[in-house]
């Protein structure tokens, strides 16, 4: 009986996995993950970055806060360890420091163009965005799921590739690798997410 | 036999005037319509806009087709003009100068940072700087710096490119600049030929339409409907050089055709006709060469005037011929002549007064139509009877003037009574508008047309070219003395920013530092060793290691004794460009150039900045507002012209007391020239058309050219053919005045439309008010 009872719960767990490996591998897909991403069209969350530099002895840390509308807006305030304010709206940033506000066109600046685009882009869900740029390989479940971003050939933008990491419509971090070798990892937390036609999400 | 020798002296006039027109030079450029400024400051205004680089600005947009092929088609042409050699700059915002720009600050970050000093190189003050760059790294704008940390740990490009501001700069679209709603490529470029060369801008024009035709006729099928469109300084003069010249072509010959036509049907001999012409064809002959003579060159403007000329010159032979035939022929020098010559001297005394105008445009049509009448005039009485067969007639004008005389007997007071409640209407109307009547604006003199003028208005915001409204100006002896006064200001204007009160500056000073700046800057770097130990001590704290450093090191010890920054280095840069049009010389003085951007939707706060720039003792700087500016040069030649105007009316009437020593005859004279003054004011109410600058002229015109008619008509009785001389007259000055009323040259316009109709009325007014048909129509009164 006992045996029997843990053979039940062996093949209802293994039944369990293939379903969800099944599901996973048929239905997960980057327009899935697009449409989940997009389906709220503003949210807010705080995030810690963690940038490591080979210049460095030890790597920078900073946090603060971000928040995001769809379909072109991201503003990034960040609180530690110097208080900075980046606005980015369609082809214009907007960087206030030190009391100075300095505006720039993303379009002349690729480098940073690369960095605020992956992350626009990603939280709002801008399939045509992200495609235009990069390559996507999406790898995981729905609840776990790992979105490689690799910058087309002639980009040169210093970027070597781009994970992303989160569940659902919710995004959890972003790795940010350069070709030199030098990266940051971008944890997002406590994100709350508006919008009337949110996808539920497993806990 | 007759004296001859008065047609010697005119054969030999002739001559003169015709080698003078040979050797004489045609203009069409802006100065006749700049005011010759009275202040420095406004002298230096006046020749920037002529001559300086802002004159030599060319914006272009290409409109039409695809998104692509725009921007393919800016590439292409942005890329022929870069190579022809008539332009020393174009910008479509490729990158083409960016990186040579960033190695330029790079390279000279140690003369050029604002940070440099000695504390800036302490220990606190390295551990400070390098500390920011490093919390910068984390940042994603400082990834843009990441390459030079190791070089520039202390940020100073960071700090240089700070002091940029290219939120104004144009929107892109694949790479090029774009109009905010992206319908149009848009491209500026700098030519080699000042703004004022009409002709070198003109070849400009051809050059890049023929850039533009060439790149879109490489274009598959689909680009062909593409279009260039250019606005600018220089483009603008050469548009109103084309404009003048061909309207003053059109007006002059269809004036003439008009007068030629209208004498032959009065004149009926085409002998009579040639001969009419001769007063007026010398008279212009004359006056281009007195032009010539006088101010070196004939603006096209005054040629274009000079149809009116042709209508005024023809009059006196209008009168010669009417009047003095048959039985008059004898006594014509006695019994009209006088009345003419008053005329003459009564239009010269009119037009004299523009000679004193502060407008060199002005000025030069005064003088032109002097010289013109006084030539016609005198061509009239000393020529024409010499060459005029004495058998002459004109019968179709002595059958006129004879019904003339008719109609003007007929129920004469209800006709004075008309007057005279037009009067009333006219001068209530015109008295209730008295606050509008005026334009206010200089720009109702621009011969730049409203189209024109949108155009370049959207393309300016297109590029985000800021209104230059607000500028400083400082000056020196010398490049060294104003840069260094320049930097004095700049500390101030600093301050002011980053206290909000304006929301930017620019300075020459900014990329050419004064000597004395660079070498304090020098001077404030420390020396290896001393680096060394203070670099160790500063990255104590900071995640760096010294030795990563070496380049930095080296690099401050290199610009501790690297040559002084010259003009020269900025060559390539878009800073040149900068730097040449804050910083100019101009009569052995240097002056510097401070545009000040107020904030959004504010004014300037003028006099903090006039009283924190008295602290650091800079007394000679002149804060322009050239919007005020320019509405205080035209408030100023408005009340000049008629301050001139009244001056004139003043002459005009005691010639007209003095020689005709009545009183009755005199307001005779006088009455119907004010009704008509100000019934045309009251058109002008009435269309609501604001009067300007140039209507105030041709209003004193009527007075001047409309005298010629009350003198004829207040001198006693009225013979049948000085009424039909007067009607013929009359028409001939109305063809010529009236045709400048179609003219699109606001300047022609003005004087047009009221000369036009106020000659008519002033002829009308003087014959049913003055003429005196009986003796018993003076004793009504």
């Amino acid at each position: 009986m006992k045996l029997l009872n843990f053979r039940v719960q062996l093949a209802v767990c293994f039944f369990c996995i293939m379903c969800s490996c099944s599901a996973s591998a048929a239905e997960w897909t980057v327009e899935q993950l697009m449409q989940a991403l997009a389906s709220h069209h503003s949210g807010r969350a705080t995030f810690t970055e963690t940038t490591y530099l080979a210049m460095l002895k030890r790597p920078v840390e900073s946090s603060g806060e971000l928040s995001f509308t769809a379909p072109d807006y991201l503003q990034k305030t960040t609180l530690v360890p110097k208080r900075e304010v980046l606005n980015l709206r369609g082809d214009e940033i907007s960087i206030e420091r030190k009391g100075r506000k300095h505006v720039l066109r993303l379009s002349d600046y690729p480098q940073i163009a690369a960095f605020v685009d992956s992350i626009r882009g990603t939280l709002v869900g801008d399939h045509a965005v992200l495609a235009n740029a990069y390559r996507m390989t999406l790898a995981g479940s729905e609840n776990n799921w790992q979105l490689v971003l690799i910058p087309n050939a002639n980009a040169a933008n210093g970027v070597r590739q781009i994970a992303i990491t989160g569940a659902a419509g919710s995004v959890a971090s972003i790795e940010i690798m350069q070709t030199d070798g030098d990266h940051s990892v971008m944890r997002i937390e406590n994100l709350q997410l508006d919008g009337s036609n949110a996808v539920e999400h497993a806990p | 036999m007759k004296n001859k020798w008065p047609l010697l002296i005119w054969v030999l006039l002739l001559i003169g005037a015709a080698i003078v027109i040979g050797k004489t030079r045609f203009t069409a450029d802006f100065s006749a319509f700049l005011p010759a400024a009275p202040t420095p400051a406004q002298q230096l205004l006046v020749d920037q806009l002529q001559n300086g680089v802002v004159s030599r600005l060319v914006l272009m947009s290409v409109t039409g087709g695809s998104a692509e092929e725009r921007s393919m088609v800016s590439q292409q042409l942005a890329a022929k003009l870069r190579s022809s050699e008539m332009f020393v700059a174009t910008n479509n915002g490729e990158p083409v100068s960016q990186q040579r720009d960033q190695q330029f600050l790079f390279d000279h970050r140690y003369v050029l940072s604002p940070a440099i000093s000695a504390e800036h190189f302490s220990v606190a003050g390295l551990q400070t700087a390098i500390g920011d760059t490093v919390d910068m790294l984390a940042s994603p704008a400082g990834l843009a710096m990441k390459g030079w940390v190791e070089r520039d740990p202390t940020g100073e490009v960071m700090q240089l490119l700070e002091q940029w501001n290219p939120a104004q700069a144009p929107t892109k679209y694949n790479g090029v600049w774009v109009s905010r709603d992206g319908q149009r490529a848009v491209l500026v470029a700098q030519t080699q030929a000042s703004g004022a060369d009409t002709d070198a801008q003109q070849a400009v024009i051809v050059a890049i339409n023929a850039a533009f035709d060439a790149v879109q006729s490489a274009l598959p099928e689909m680009g062909k409907n593409l279009h260039l469109q250019m606005s600018g300084p220089g483009v603008f003069a050469v548009q109103a050089r084309e404009s003048i010249r061909t309207q003053s072509e059109r007006l002059a010959s269809l004036s003439l055709i008009l007068i030629i036509g209208f004498l032959l049907v009065v004149y009926r001999s085409l002998r009579l006709l040639l001969l009419g012409l001769l007063p007026v064809a010398a008279g212009i002959a004359v006056s281009i060469a007195a032009v010539s003579l006088r101010f070196g060159s004939v603006h096209g403007l005054t040629l274009a005037f000079g149809t009116t000329l042709i209508g005024e010159a023809v009059d006196y032979a209008i009168y010669f011929f009417v009047q003095a035939q048959g039985a008059t022929r004898a006594n014509w020098r006695s019994e009209f002549w006088p009345t003419i010559r008053l005329g003459v001297i009564i239009s010269v005394c009119g037009f004299a007064t523009l000679m004193f105008s502060g407008f060199p445009g002005l000025a030069q049509l005064g003088l032109y139509s002097m010289a013109g009448l006084i030539t016609a005039a005198l061509t009239a009485r000393y020529v024409l009877p010499l060459v005029t067969p004495t058998t002459m007639a004109t019968p179709i004008a002595q059958r006129l003037g004879n019904k003339l005389i008719i109609l003007l007997a007929y129920r004469r007071s209800s006709w004075r009574g008309i007057v005279i409640v037009l009067a009333i209407v006219a001068g209530v109307i015109v008295v209730r508008h008295g606050d509008s009547l005026w334009n206010e604006s200089l720009s109702a003199l621009s011969p730049v047309p409203m189209s024109a003028q949108a155009l370049d208005e959207q393309l300016r915001t297109d590029l985000g070219a800021p209104d230059v409204r607000y500028m400083l100006t400082l000056a020196g002896a010398d490049k060294e003395t104003v840069l260094r006064n320049a930097e004095r200001a700049t500390q101030v204007l600093q301050t002011l920013l980053d206290d909000g009160a304006i929301a930017g500056f620019d300075s020459a000073s900014r990329y050419l530092p004064s000597n004395a700046l660079q070498l304090s800057r020098q001077a404030a770097l420390p020396d290896t060793d001393a680096l060394r130990v203070r670099l160790t001590a500063a990255l104590r704290e900071l995640p760096l290691d010294a030795d990563k450093l070496q380049e930095f090191i080296a690099a401050v010890a290199a610009a501790k004794k690297s040559p002084l920054l010259q003009r020269s280095d900025l060559d390539g840069t878009s800073f040149a460009l900068a730097a040449d049009s804050l910083l100019v010389a101009r009569n052995g003085q240097w002056y510097a150039l401070l545009p000040l951007q107020a904030n959004n939707g504010a004014e300037i706060p003028a006099a903090k900045i006039r009283a924190a720039l008295a602290t650091v003792a800079i007394d000679d700087a002149v804060l322009i507002d050239i919007t005020s500016e320019t509405a205080q040069l035209y408030a100023s030649y408005f009340r000049e012209a008629l301050h001139l105007s009244l001056a004139g009316l003043a002459v005009i009437c005691c010639v007209i007391a003095l020689s005709l020593r009545s009183v009755q005859r005199f307001i005779a004279v006088l009455v119907p020239l004010s009704v008509a003054v100000v019934v045309v004011m009251a058109a002008f109410v009435l269309l609501e058309q604001r009067l300007n600058l140039l209507h105030l002229i041709g209003l004193f015109l009527i007075v001047a050219v409309g005298s010629n008619y009350a003198l004829f008509f207040a001198r006693g009785e009225l013979q049948p053919q000085t009424v039909a001389s007067l009607l013929v007259a009359n028409t001939t000055t109305v063809i010529g005045f009236g045709l400048l009323a179609f003219s699109t040259v606001p300047v022609l316009q003005a004087i047009g439309t009221t000369v036009g109709p106020g000659a008519v009325l002033a002829l009308i007014f003087s014959a049913v008010w003055s003429a005196p048909a009986t003796r018993s129509n003076f004793s009504e009164r």
